[in-house]
């Protein structure tokens, strides 16, 4: 794939490279039963910031209106969060319509300055595991030597511009990390061999939550492969429509993890996994790689959907507790993943589930939406905060980094919080009868 | 999408019209991001769940309460421009088409539960509120609101309102009309009214009744008083899975002769259950050619009994399968295939054609008959999907709009279905409205004497004819035919042939 765009022979929004294709559009019979699934038309109320609407700026698109400044606003408003696909009676692949425009607008739309300084900035960060353990410490400085409260204090912190702002208030506490081994040994009898995708964010600032993933698995009788310096699965840039970037990111991970060696990929962030299931797509035209896409992706799973399939084997000690369950929208409704979490935790004695009301809606996460777009995103996370706090739980379990971050950040501007933890954290303190307080207590 | 065939608009002589000047004031009353003006989003706007009828509009405003809709309203008036209101743009018969020289209003952002008053079981909402909504603000202090059209996830009070919407449990239950007490409703000249009354009967003539159905053609409603029932102790649901529509038509029919009256009697054909199994996989029974989903609901012993009549009656027709709900669950993916049905048609097809039309429930297994002859005759497909309890039949004429004279043949087919419903002795819309869609065939069911009566009903609202103009009526008489000011008087009132209203 080459930077340059390539013109199509015909006027209109997008090239001939990858165009959003006219057969999923016309899938859409503008029913309108993603509207109410949608967030931002939840926001707005307006059809251009809903999927249906998008939807139809795309036809315009293909029928000749130009990639104008207000159809690339509506593409961006979008969260990725795919509720209009669960929603969707028509069976449209409104995923792959997003995915095709955000890279026609990457590639084709000129940004305002600032717009694309931002953008640089947090794909030569987030992307690079290395580059965000390295941040660590200055982190961890700025945390604890007071400079953090200094500055909220001195109201210092409310000049800065708002991405800024969202980027620091989002930093998650820093915690030691324990370094993982290259394999870990299942315990008892050996059922299945799964290499673990370690990613971006959730190595470097949840180290723990790839910790209990490989105890977890081993536990239930896993041998669990951890290929070190894995580098990004290409989840957050091909959200953004950075298709080229990643394409390079997937190459990569299949170069580091081979699917030959092992039963399941598995994976614990929900975003990650939704992109490694689709790789096929995204190296469809690589001949190298196109096969190896499609068998690495087979074994995915996610961490939950994995240890549903294989069964419980492991002791559940008690938790006594309440706690809620947050569906991630890349798990819920990008991989349809929602009963297993739940049977899992279920299995745990004394642990009772409460479901936060309207959790279909997307926290404004969404990758890294909340670092570009503050102002809805911090609207989404002040409306889930509400619902969150309103189970009245102990522990909130969410699988995805992005979102812990999100809520966690909007009970804050309540001046409320809750502990957090990933669902694989409380079956390994359950497994391990730790308590829950090594979960709420640290 | 389906292929866009710009509908016809009435290309009436319309006095210049000053819009910008409009728009100014629109901008006066309105937040700047409430007036759309940018043509690639007004475009979004272009059509509603009937995406075959498609004109952009002039300009659209997102009103975000009561008086800022009396403002646009008494706006246009003033200025003489034709408007079009909208709720979730969901309607099947193109009611909310906008007019490209006209404003189209959206009640999308006026979505406020304003009361919930359990003890006198009635709400108070704006037209925005989505209709489930209702029912879910309710649900906490075991009521509900009763109308449940198949989009009620989406589609809006207001547009029950103007639609007079039904849904499954009309059967048993009515239309919007048996659930509304009052509303509050910006007449075409600006002013804000109410009409109906708090109370359940309201002296005087019924002009709340002359409203709801009114297809938007007599003003924009603004506040709806519903009325909220108690949640039925008990609730039933079965599956039946018979061999053909013949059998689970003659188990309706008998069911309903018995005296039972079921909340809900639904039948659906072999080919709309393949779209349904593919969109949602409801697991209906495997090879049936047609399904009833039957619901009971009232007080449990009353529903256990009449529960097993029904089992039976289905039984003695020839259903090969009967499956009964065990929970709320399970009653959920039963009625999931039934509501998916419309959009999931869409799997099986790139394009179709809703139709909407009412029979006498005793000719479904004549009329079912010619249309599956018209099918045969056409080439073209066509699946059933029925309220079967009141004869409002719902067949999707399939076909792909890029196959050259596909369209034209399934509209044909479709309008045949139409006449072969009114042979019969029924009606060409049961729920989904006249809209621009069904205009063509007001002729076929009224004379010219029934139209003018009714046109004079709308003149009492409309005089000018700038509320929802082209839609339900074949052609506007009486009291102006195009939007704009009048000027001058109307020749037929200078002859002293016609009143003006």
């Amino acid at each position: 794939m080459t930077e340059n765009p390539i013109q199509s022979a015909s006027e209109g929004a997008f090239d001939a490279f990858h165009t959003p294709q006219r057969e999923l559009v016309d899938d859409c019979v503008h029913c309108g039963f993603c509207l109410p699934a949608c967030p931002t038309y939840e926001l707005w109320g307006e059809e251009m910031d809903s999927p249906r609407g998008r939807i139809h700026l795309m036809e315009s698109g293909l029928d000749g209106e130009p990639l104008s400044g207000s159809m690339v606003e509506h593409f961006d408003n979008c969260l990725g969060c795919m509720a209009c696909v669960t929603a969707c009676p028509s069976g449209v692949d409104y995923g792959s319509l997003i995915t095709q425009t955000r890279a026609q607008v990457e590639r084709r739309h000129q940004r305002g300055f600032w717009e694309r300084m931002l953008r640089s900035t947090i794909f030569a960060l987030f992307p690079y595991p290395r580059r965000l353990r390295a941040l660590r410490g200055p982190l961890a400085l700025y945390q604890r030597s007071g400079m953090a409260e200094l500055l909220k204090r001195s109201g210092l912190l409310a000049k800065l511009p708002p991405h800024m702002r969202t980027m620091e208030s989002l930093a998650p506490p820093v915690r030691r990390a324990p370094k993982l081994p290259e394999r870990v040994k299942a315990r008892g009898q050996r059922r299945a061999v799964v290499g673990m995708v370690t990613g971006c964010v959730q190595s470097a600032f949840f180290p723990d939550v790839n910790a209990a993933t490989a105890r977890v698995l081993a536990s239930e009788g896993c041998d669990v492969v951890i290929p070190p310096a894995q580098g990004c699965c290409g989840a957050l840039s091909e959200h953004s429509g950075r298709e080229a970037e990643a394409v390079k990111f997937a190459r990569g991970l299949l170069d580091k993890l081979h699917a030959a060696d092992v039963d399941y990929v598995v994976i614990n962030s929900a975003g990650c996994g939704s992109t490694l299931k689709e790789y096929p797509r995204l190296l469809a035209d690589d001949p190298d790689y196109a096969a190896r896409a499609e068998h690495f992706s087979e074994r995915v799973r996610d961490v939950s959907e994995l240890l549903d399939e294989l069964g419980t084997v492991a002791e559940r000690h008690p938790l006594p507790g309440r706690i809620a369950y947050h569906d991630a929208c890349h798990l819920s409704h990008g991989q349809g993943i929602r009963s297993a979490p739940r049977a899992l935790l279920r299995e745990i004695p004394e642990l009772e589930l409460s479901e936060i009301n309207r959790g279909d809606i997307c926290c404004g996460s969404a990758g890294v939406y909340n670092l570009l777009q503050p102002q809805a995103a911090g609207q989404l996370g002040d409306r889930k905060a509400e619902n969150v706090a309103d189970t009245g739980a102990d522990l909130l379990i969410t699988a995805n980094p992005g979102c812990s971050m999100q809520i966690r950040t909007a009970l804050e501007r309540r001046g409320e919080s809750m502990p957090m933890a990933h669902t694989v954290e409380v079956l390994d303190a359950s497994i391990r009868g730790t308590g829950v307080k090594s979960l709420s207590e640290r | 999408m389906q292929p866009a065939s710009t509908a016809n608009q009435t290309e009436a002589e319309t006095a210049p019209t000053d819009l910008e000047g409009l728009i100014g004031r629109f901008r006066e009353a309105l937040a700047p991001e409430s007036v759309i003006t940018d043509p690639q989003r007004l475009r979004t706007y272009e059509c509603d769940g009937l995406a075959s009828y498609r004109v952009v509009p002039a300009v659209v405003v997102l009103p975000e309460n009561a008086d800022q809709v009396g403002e646009i309203v008494a706006a246009c008036a003033e200025y003489g421009i034709a408007f079009v209101a909208r709720g979730s743009g969901t309607g099947l018969s193109a009611g909310a088409l906008p007019r490209s020289d006209g404003v189209l209003i959206v009640t999308s952002r006026m979505r406020r539960i304003l009361e919930v008053d359990v003890a006198n079981e009635r709400a108070v909402v704006e037209p925005g509120v989505i209709n489930l909504d209702v029912t879910k603000a309710a649900a906490p202090h075991g009521y509900y609101f009763a109308p449940d059209p198949s989009s009620q996830q989406v589609c809006s009070v207001g547009g029950n309102v103007a639609e007079n919407s039904g849904g499954a449990h009309c059967l048993k239950y009515g239309f919007t009309s048996n659930h509304v007490l009052a509303l509050e409703v910006v007449t075409p000249d600006g002013d804000t009214v109410e009409l109906g009354g708090r109370a359940r009967d309201v002296p005087g003539y019924d002009l709340m009744g002359a409203f709801v159905g009114s297809e938007g053609t007599l003003g924009v409603v603004t506040k709806i008083v519903v009325r909220l029932l108690r949640a039925p102790e008990s609730v039933q649901t079965l599956l039946a899975g018979f061999p053909s529509t013949d059998e689970a038509g003659g188990a309706v029919s008998k069911i309903i002769a018995e005296g039972i009256t079921p909340a809900a009697i639904e039948m659906m054909d072999a080919l709309s259950i393949e779209a349904a199994e593919q969109a949602v996989r409801c697991g209906y029974p495997e090879g049936a050619g047609a399904v009833l989903v039957v619901e009971l609901d009232g007080p449990a012993p009353e529903v256990e009994h009449t529960f097993a009549e029904v089992q039976r009656h289905c039984r003695d027709h020839g259903a090969f399968e009967v499956r009964v709900a065990a929970d709320d669950a399970e009653r959920a993916m039963i009625w999931k295939g039934r509501k998916s049905a419309f959009a999931a048609v869409g799997r099986i097809s790139p394009d179709y054609i809703v139709q909407d039309g009412v029979i006498p429930r005793t000719a479904l297994p004549e009329v079912l008959t010619r249309i599956s002859a018209l099918s045969a005759e056409s080439g073209v497909r066509v699946a059933n999907v029925f309220h079967a309890g009141d004869g409002n039949l719902h067949p999707l004429v399939l076909f792909d709009g890029s196959e050259p004279g596909a369209v034209e043949r399934a509209e044909e087919v479709s309008g045949s279905i139409l006449d072969v419903c009114l042979a019969h002795g029924g009606s060409i819309t049961g729920e989904h409205g006249v809209g621009a869609d069904k205009v063509k065939y007001m002729g076929r069911m009224f004379t010219e004497q029934d139209l003018d009566t009714m046109q004079r009903v709308r003149c009492a609202f409309d005089p000018d004819n700038r509320c929802n103009p082209g839609k339900v009526f074949p052609t506007p008489r009486l009291c102006g035919e195009a939007p704009g000011q009048r000027r001058g008087v109307h020749p037929l009132t200078e002859a002293g042939l016609a009143d003006q209203f």
